[in-house]
């Protein structure tokens, strides 16, 4: 049930996300979201593009530090409590969400994507309490991957 | 003043006397006790009654950094430990350092020849000598510090860093003479300025600084801004530490107490001696010591040789203010820094790859040492915080060998340049 995320390492320099987003484009692979996480020297780069495999490779060969990364996707309400509901289970269960982010909605339903430490442990955890977990086919139905 | 006329006034030909005498009988003694330097003389066929005047010097091998390395730590001591009154430490060219000895009476020699470089830089037995070099293996504190007590001077064992607290000091104990690097004193001077610290109005007289390179631009910032006179003061722990050579307070070329230590400038690529005036390599040979003498150490620190007469009545022979090095070693807020020595400590981080840049700045008056790192795919996180970690163990093994701190920047992967031959580590970007 785990979706591979791309991590992209960059330093902060100029045109230096564009280069990610041209070679990226020149394969032919779509990115579907894309976040940032930065720090004064460096950023973290995290995108769900659709064929993740291929976009390592792309990457790879231009010279940049990419790798795959298992997150967990959940489909929540997109109504207020929606992420609540998500968080109280990981509060209960003990886990430690590393970053979440959000892939957007759907009509009523809201899609949340968070790194664990321990994907596996995470997703019994949001199936034993109704938390539904999204796979990679079910993102690509929905257009989302 | 001159602290020891007798020594420091000897007429120059009766002093060649003397160091012919003093270099025989080191030779022996080395040759006897020092079974790796007694290798490399029979290597060369040379035997210690060989030495029959001061220029038989240059048919005896050299010692370098290198046979420190080989003999790591104690095996170039000529002594047993139980002689061994001391041990003082300095950068290896790798992860390990380099450590000397000293018997009781070397430690009396360095006294006496601080107490010299003292005289020379202006002190009297009524000094109050504030000594801001660090305490501990480095032999900056404890060989000013031996210096100035044996003159009889009030010292204060400041030891280096603790700005505010030195301030204080300056302001309120009476220092009428500071020992410390060139940067640091700057230092000083910007930090006490914000305070309203009035130079001016200070008893603070001369300052002592070394440790590593400084200009004569910097000289004079330094005696403007401070309210001083300030001579260059040159030593290493191959030697004896701080106390080689000082300027006097004509401030032209430092007197190199050249009864105990025997200087030569050699081009350092053919080794053929060079004459005053030529700039090439030090080599010094200790004349004197017991503990860890010393014969033909290459210094790596390039400067020529003055010998016309000084006006200040010292007939020590001078060198020029030390204008390089032969080698990659770096000084940084006066730690010596081989390159290698961050090379290996990366390689010892798992997954780090040994591809490194230094920078080098002088933001105000210190340095600042800035290493890019390359992130390669087996350390690369997509979490910023696994990565910050990373950089900051990084920056804590350095501390542990170098006791500096550099700013760690993490950079993409073959982001720094490959050369064909000998890349370039360093970008020493130091205005001095």
């Amino acid at each position: 049930m785990n979706v591979q995320q791309l991590s992209i390492f960059l330093e902060n320099k100029q045109g230096r996300l564009a280069e990610v987003a041209n070679l990226l484009a020149n394969a032919a692979i779509n990115i579907r979201t894309a976040t940032l996480a930065d720090t004064s020297d460096f950023g973290v780069v995290r995108l769900i593009v659709d064929d993740v495999d291929k976009a390592v490779d792309v990457l790879k060969e231009g010279g940049i530090t990419a790798v795959k990364t298992d997150i967990v996707i959940v489909d929540t309400t997109d109504r207020p409590g929606g992420l609540a509901k998500v968080l109280n289970v990981i509060g209960k269960k003990n886990l430690n969400v590393e970053y979440l982010y959000s892939l957007g909605t759907r009509g009523e339903r809201a899609y949340i994507a968070l790194r664990f430490d321990d994907s596996e442990k995470a997703i019994a955890a949001f199936q034993e309490s109704g938390v539904v977990v999204v796979s990679r086919e079910d993102l690509k139905a929905l257009n989302m991957a | 003043m001159i602290w020891n006329p007798d020594a420091e006034t000897m007429p120059v030909g009766q002093r060649r006397e003397l160091q012919l005498e003093l270099l025989k009988k080191q030779v022996k003694y080395v040759y006897e006790r020092q079974p790796a330097y007694r290798a490399k003389m029979e290597k060369a066929g040379i035997k210690p009654e060989d030495i029959k005047s001061l220029d038989d010097l240059r048919l005896l091998p050299y010692l370098t950094k290198a046979d420190m390395r080989e003999n790591y730590p104690y095996g170039l001591f000529c002594v047993p430990m139980k002689e061994v009154v001391r041990v003082h430490s300095s950068s290896g060219t790798t992860g390990k350092p380099t450590a000397v000895g000293y018997t009781k009476k070397d430690i009396e020699i360095w006294a006496e020849v601080m107490a010299r470089a003292l005289a020379c830089g202006g002190a009297t037995p009524d000094s109050v000598i504030q000594n801001a070099y660090g305490y501990g293996m480095f032999t900056g504190g404890l060989g000013i510090h031996y210096g100035g007590e044996r003159m009889g001077c009030a010292v204060l064992p400041a030891s280096s860093g603790q700005t505010k607290r030195q301030l204080i000091y300056l302001q309120d104990f009476g220092t009428t003479l500071i020992t410390c690097t060139p940067s640091y004193s700057l230092h000083l001077a910007e930090e006490g300025g914000a305070e309203g610290v009035d130079f001016k109005k200070l008893p603070l007289k001369y300052g002592v600084l070394g440790a590593e390179p400084w200009s004569e631009g910097m000289r004079e910032k330094i005696e403007h801004n401070l309210n001083i006179k300030a001579t260059d003061i040159y030593g290493l722990s191959e030697i004896i530490g701080p106390g080689v050579a000082n300027e006097c307070l004509e401030q032209k070329g430092l007197h190199i107490f050249d009864d105990h230590f025997l200087p030569e400038v050699i081009n350092h690529e053919t080794g053929e001696p060079l004459p005053p005036g030529q700039r090439g390599e030090l080599v010094i040979t200790t004349l004197t010591k017991e503990g860890f003498p010393a014969i033909r150490y290459r210094t790596g620190d390039i400067t020529a040789l003055l010998d016309a007469p000084c006006p200040c009545g010292r007939t020590h022979i001078r060198m020029e203010r030390i204008t390089g090095r032969t080698d990659d070693m770096l000084i940084i807020r006066g730690v010596n820094v081989f390159p290698s020595q961050i090379e290996s400590i990366l390689m010892d981080i798992e997954g780090v790859e040994p591809h490194y840049i230094i920078y080098l700045r002088r933001d105000g008056a210190l340095d600042d040492m800035e290493i890019h790192v390359e992130v390669s795919e087996k350390v690369f996180s997509d979490e910023v915080k696994k990565l910050e970690a990373l950089a900051a163990k990084i920056q804590k093994e350095i501390q542990g060998v170098l006791a500096l701190s550099p700013r760690i920047k993490l950079v993409e992967p073959k982001s720094l340049e490959r050369s064909m031959g000998k890349a370039k580590r360093v970008f020493d970007e130091r205005k001095i």
